[in-house]
């Protein structure tokens, strides 16, 4: 059900941005104004959400232990997935966030014969950090379209990125990895039960929504060719405040265009904001030093407790009966 | 405990990184790439015309190259008939270059604005330009 | 009561979920799977809202009229006090990592049961009432309204949950349901939804001092009951002191090891070592519990329970504290003590009497565990041990989920267990140290009237034990923790047949050779010590 809602969802999208631009001519509307509200509501959201989350308070230093703490010296610790200071969590964040340590630790369990069976299952990793990874490095390549002077570094990394130099233009290696992944992230929701169960629109939807980025731009470059020089200059237009979208630049790349502004405008209100969320994860970014350090609570609250005198005069009697001390005899 | 001071820091860097396009293209105008077809050939002939029309060539002159490539040097065929019915030999050097001489200002012009790269001048020498 | 099925009738479970969505299924309530509810009582006695006696098989669970908008502001309150739960109930990208990493569902195959579903009961109502998406989008954003079924399906599954962080370690973003689970039930408590079988032993622990309600006198003779076994088995006489002021260290256990079998073996072993080192400390009646069930109603409710050991270390006088083998206690001591009833500024630095190591790691709580103190007399060779008392035992070692993802306590207690008996086998690597099972009865669900579901969140553990059970002739459960003392032996008993369970310090006991003792023939359990003097044939094997 959730999977259809989101399917229709971005076929709509594709189609209002064709007849939009195509029949309409709303280049103006799909080429500098949705993008630029898109981009606000990105950047202006994103901010917010995490400022909201930085107004909730951090009562308890919870981290998840993920091995041996630092104790004895004769002990050994495990530094990262345990850290006992500051400089472990920094290793520990960047593990979590730049390789996934969480994920590759997963298993798979199965009953087979009324027994429970454990196994390493490392293909959500795989495709996990397949699929991210091909999104950054496509992320930071299409800044050869947004600086008028193309940095050396996005030159190298295009260059390795095309490293087979296979067709023409190359095939970007990103490209083809971003579809498997995120073609796979997609048929395990499809395909296996449990996850098929949790699955709910807001997952299908920005997965539709990344492969139809995807699909657009792999067609732009190889299929329905684009006059490149014309996209970069639309591209500067809007970085250079000078929005001038062209007519003379396919349609495809403004249903792209349309696309990508749908991604940025959705992603503060959607899961999307994992990406800001999983640096404030308090199981994550803390030390387990809780009995070295005191972890201090803002809203530590006054409680009514109940006090040894209330307990010693309930149990007075009992107590000096068998010789045990009291306050008042 | 709020560690609001790492938070803003973060947020900080991240608007910073999302505006960076926009403060390079700042103040800078939108300077389109102007490939010259000031060249002699091109000069001398009496319609200037491609060996397709201009926007295909714009979208597909890559993808031209490579098939021509590919037919030259598998096929040996060298015979290319354009859509007008005129007929071109397939070769980059002989047919492309000699009208388009020019490649620092043209050829160059477009491929360094957008950091495209071909790999034409990997096989090919590249021409020696006075100009 | 529901009778429990046979464990070949009970492992019969599918772990594939039905097609029909989950929010189109209303919760059968059913019995072996829940828990009393709270007696008002109770709830009286801690000061809790809505005290009356509510029974959970009956329709009306006598909420009062604004029960709605008490949850909604529960649910606004704690989005601001607790950032777990205000990222929590945002990031969740439905991976499923942790879907089959929940011991109640690969028990029980519910589908409602992974975390991610558990926390999609309470995050689909945050979304109706809190996010954009969810007001304007309704159920397609997966968003649903607060109704008596929602809330009755929350308090079903938030107490099918034993708070044991399993699923947290396997999240790529650290989501904890266990938190998720404390701030639901915190919500659920504030209309006095809470079981008996934690409200009771809640407000035994605060008026009383700990959660069975033993009183001065009991607890007294309690321990009395043990000396007098440890002098028939030892020949020695033992004279622990209670309430004294001026002992250097306060020792605070759970109640449960003065209460039953096989507990009360470990706290004779306490008993001993305590007694063989020389050790300057003292019981307390008023901190008489280590173990925390306010941990299981409300922060508040923790706080107000955990106090009562700060304040009697401080009006005793002593130097420092040493903790018993308790789980949750022990994630109670280690990540909260200090924030809720700190500082300890008058104590000092826990430091051992007998080898002079200082346990920096405490030095802000300034409470040891127990096992900590014992690891570091075996490292310096202060205790004569002779292991082969335990040769007739096979041991294996249950790791706490509490000392496990919220300590990180994972070498220190087999050192110890290894220092002691000569067969020690792990389980296998995905199911101990912070990958451990829970013994599916954590966070005050062991009561009897759930049995079911204790054995079907039991069952991955019992698994792993049966695999050693069979593989290495394991007859021994060893653990660190009260709660695993009280619920293991019926799920052994249940699904392997022929393991016993015990505490460390119960080996530690037995092993333990004192000064002046007299030849030991029997172990604590009074149980033939195969091979010595006495013993009725050498084959003890269970």
């Amino acid at each position: 059900m959730g999977m259809y809602v989101a399917f229709l969802a971005v076929a709509g999208l594709i189609v209002l941005a064709f007849l939009g631009v195509q029949a309409a001519g709303l280049h103006f509307l799909f080429g500098a104004l949705i993008p630029y509200i898109a981009f606000f509501l990105f950047v202006i959201g994103f901010a917010y959400r995490v400022f909201l989350w930085g107004t909730s308070a951090v009562p308890f230093r919870i981290p998840t232990t993920a091995g041996q703490m630092q104790s004895f010296p004769w002990v050994k610790s495990n530094k990262f997935d345990n850290p006992s200071n500051g400089f472990g969590v920094v290793i520990r964040m960047a593990l979590e966030v730049l390789l996934f340590r969480s994920l590759f630790r997963n298993t798979k369990s199965e009953i087979h014969d009324g027994r429970l069976i454990h196994g390493s299952d490392k293909w959500l990793w795989l495709f996990g950090l397949m699929f991210h990874y091909s999104f950054l490095i496509i992320f930071i390549r299409h800044f050869r379209l947004f600086l008028e002077n193309v940095p050396g570094f996005i030159l190298i990394i295009e260059s390795l990125d095309g490293f087979f130099q296979a067709g023409v233009p190359f095939v970007y290696l990103t490209d083809l990895m971003l579809v498997a992944a995120a073609t796979f992230l997609f048929a395990r929701r499809v395909l296996l039960p449990q996850i098929r169960y949790i699955s709910m629109a807001a997952d299908y939807f920005p997965l539709f929504l990344i492969l139809g980025i995807a699909i657009s731009g792999i067609l732009m470059r190889y299929f329905i060719r684009v006059d490149i020089t014309g996209a970069k200059q639309v591209i500067i237009g809007l970085v250079s405040f000078q929005p001038a979208p062209s007519a003379e630049v396919g349609v495809i790349f403004y249903i792209h265009l349309f696309l990508v502004s749908t991604l940025l405008a959705y992603f503060p209100f959607s899961k999307l904001m994992h990406f800001g969320g999983v640096f404030l994860s308090p199981t994550r970014n803390l030390a387990n030093n809780s009995r070295m350090v005191r972890h201090v609570n803002p809203w530590n609250p006054d409680v009514h407790v109940h006090t040894y005198a209330e307990y010693e005069d309930e149990f007075r009697d009992k107590m000096k009966k068998v010789g045990i001390p009291v306050e008042k005899e | 405990m709020y560690n609001g001071g790492k938070i803003i820091l973060g947020l900080i860097v991240f608007i910073g990184l999302m505006a960076a396009p926009f403060i390079f293209g700042l103040g800078k105008g939108n300077a389109k790439p102007n490939p010259s077809i000031d060249t002699p050939a091109i000069k001398a002939m009496e319609k200037k015309q491609c060996v397709e029309a201009k926007a295909v060539m714009k979208t597909e002159h890559m993808k031209m190259l490579n098939d021509w490539r590919d037919s030259v040097v598998r096929d040996g065929k060298r015979l290319y008939v354009a859509t007008d019915g005129k007929k071109y030999d397939m070769s980059l050097q002989n047919t492309c270059m000699k009208c388009h001489s020019n490649k620092a200002q043209f050829c160059d012009k477009c491929h360094i604005y957008v950091g495209a790269k071909p790999y034409c001048w990997d096989c090919h020498i590249a021409p020696k330009e006075g100009a | 009561m529901a009778k429990l099925p046979k464990p070949s009738e009970l492992a019969k479970i599918s772990l594939t979920p039905p097609a029909k969505p989950w929010m189109d299924v209303v919760t059968d309530i059913r019995q072996g799977m829940y828990c009393h509810g709270a007696k008002a009582k109770n709830l009286a006695a801690l000061e809790l809202p809505n005290a009356r006696d509510f029974k959970v098989a009956e329709e009306d669970w006598q909420l009062p009229e604004d029960w709605k908008e008490t949850v909604l502001n529960g649910i606004k309150e704690r989005l601001e006090k607790f950032r777990t739960f205000h990222v929590f109930m945002d990031i969740c990208v439905r991976c499923g990592a942790c879907a089959d990493k929940c011991h109640f569902f690969l028990g029980s195959g519910d589908p409602k049961n992974m975390p991610v579903i558990r926390a999609e009961l309470l995050r689909s109502v945050y979304r109706k009432y809190f996010t954009t998406a969810g007001k304007v989008f309704g159920k397609t954003a997966g968003a649903r309204e607060l109704d008596i079924q929602t809330l009755k399906e929350i308090w079903y599954y938030y107490f099918q949950c034993t708070e044991c962080r399993r699923c947290s370690l396997f999240c790529p973003y650290g989501i904890d349901q266990a938190e998720i689970t404390i701030i639901g039930r915190e919500l659920l408590n504030l209309l006095g939804l809470n079981i008996d079988w934690i409200c009771g032993p809640a407000a035994n622990c605060y008026r009383k001092g700990n959660h069975l309600g033993l009183e001065p006198h009991t607890i007294k003779s309690s321990v009395e009951f043990f000396l007098s076994d440890l002098e028939d088995i030892t020949g020695i006489t033992i004279e622990p002191t209670f309430n004294r002021k001026g002992a250097e260290i306060l020792f605070v256990t759970p109640s449960g090891d003065l209460f039953a079998d096989p507990g009360t073996y470990t706290a004779m072993g306490y008993l001993m070592l305590f007694h063989e080192l020389g050790l300057d400390y003292t019981w307390s009646t008023y901190a008489s519990e280590g173990g925390n069930f306010g941990f299981f109603t409300s922060m508040d409710m923790a706080k107000r329970l955990n106090y009562k050991i700060y304040a009697e270390a401080k009006r005793l006088g002593v130097k420092w504290i040493l903790g018993g083998e308790c789980g949750h206690m022990w994630r109670v001591l280690h990540q909260y003590m200090d924030t809720f009833n700190g500082p300890a500024d008058f104590l000092e630095v826990p430091k051992s009497p007998i080898t002079g190591t200082v346990f920096d790691s405490a030095k802000g709580t300034k409470m040891v565990h127990i096992v900590e103190f014992t690891a570091d007399l075996m490292k310096n060779n202060k205790l004569n041990l002779d292991p082969t008392r335990n040769d007739h035992l096979k041991v294996t070692y249950h790791d706490s989920c509490n000392t496990s993802r919220g300590m990180g306590f994972l070498e220190e207690p087999r050192y110890v267990i290894k220092s002691v008996c000569n067969h020690f086998y792990d389980m296998p690597e995905d199911t101990i140290r912070e990958k451990t099972f829970c013994c599916g009865s954590g966070s005050g669900l062991n009561a009897s009237e759930n049995m079911e579901l204790r054995m079907r969140g039991g069952f991955p553990r019992a698994n792993a034990v049966r695999h050693v059970h069979e593989k290495h002739g394991v007859n021994l459960l060893t653990n660190i923790c009260a709660i695993d003392r009280a619920s293991l032996p019926p799920l052994m008993d249940y699904w392997v047949p022929g393991v016993k369970v015990a505490g460390t310090h119960e080996l530690v006991g037995n092993a333990l050779v004192m000064k002046g003792e007299k030849e030991r023939t029997v172990d604590l359990r009074n149980e033939p010590l195969p091979g010595k003097a006495g013993a009725e044939g050498g084959e003890a094997d269970v």
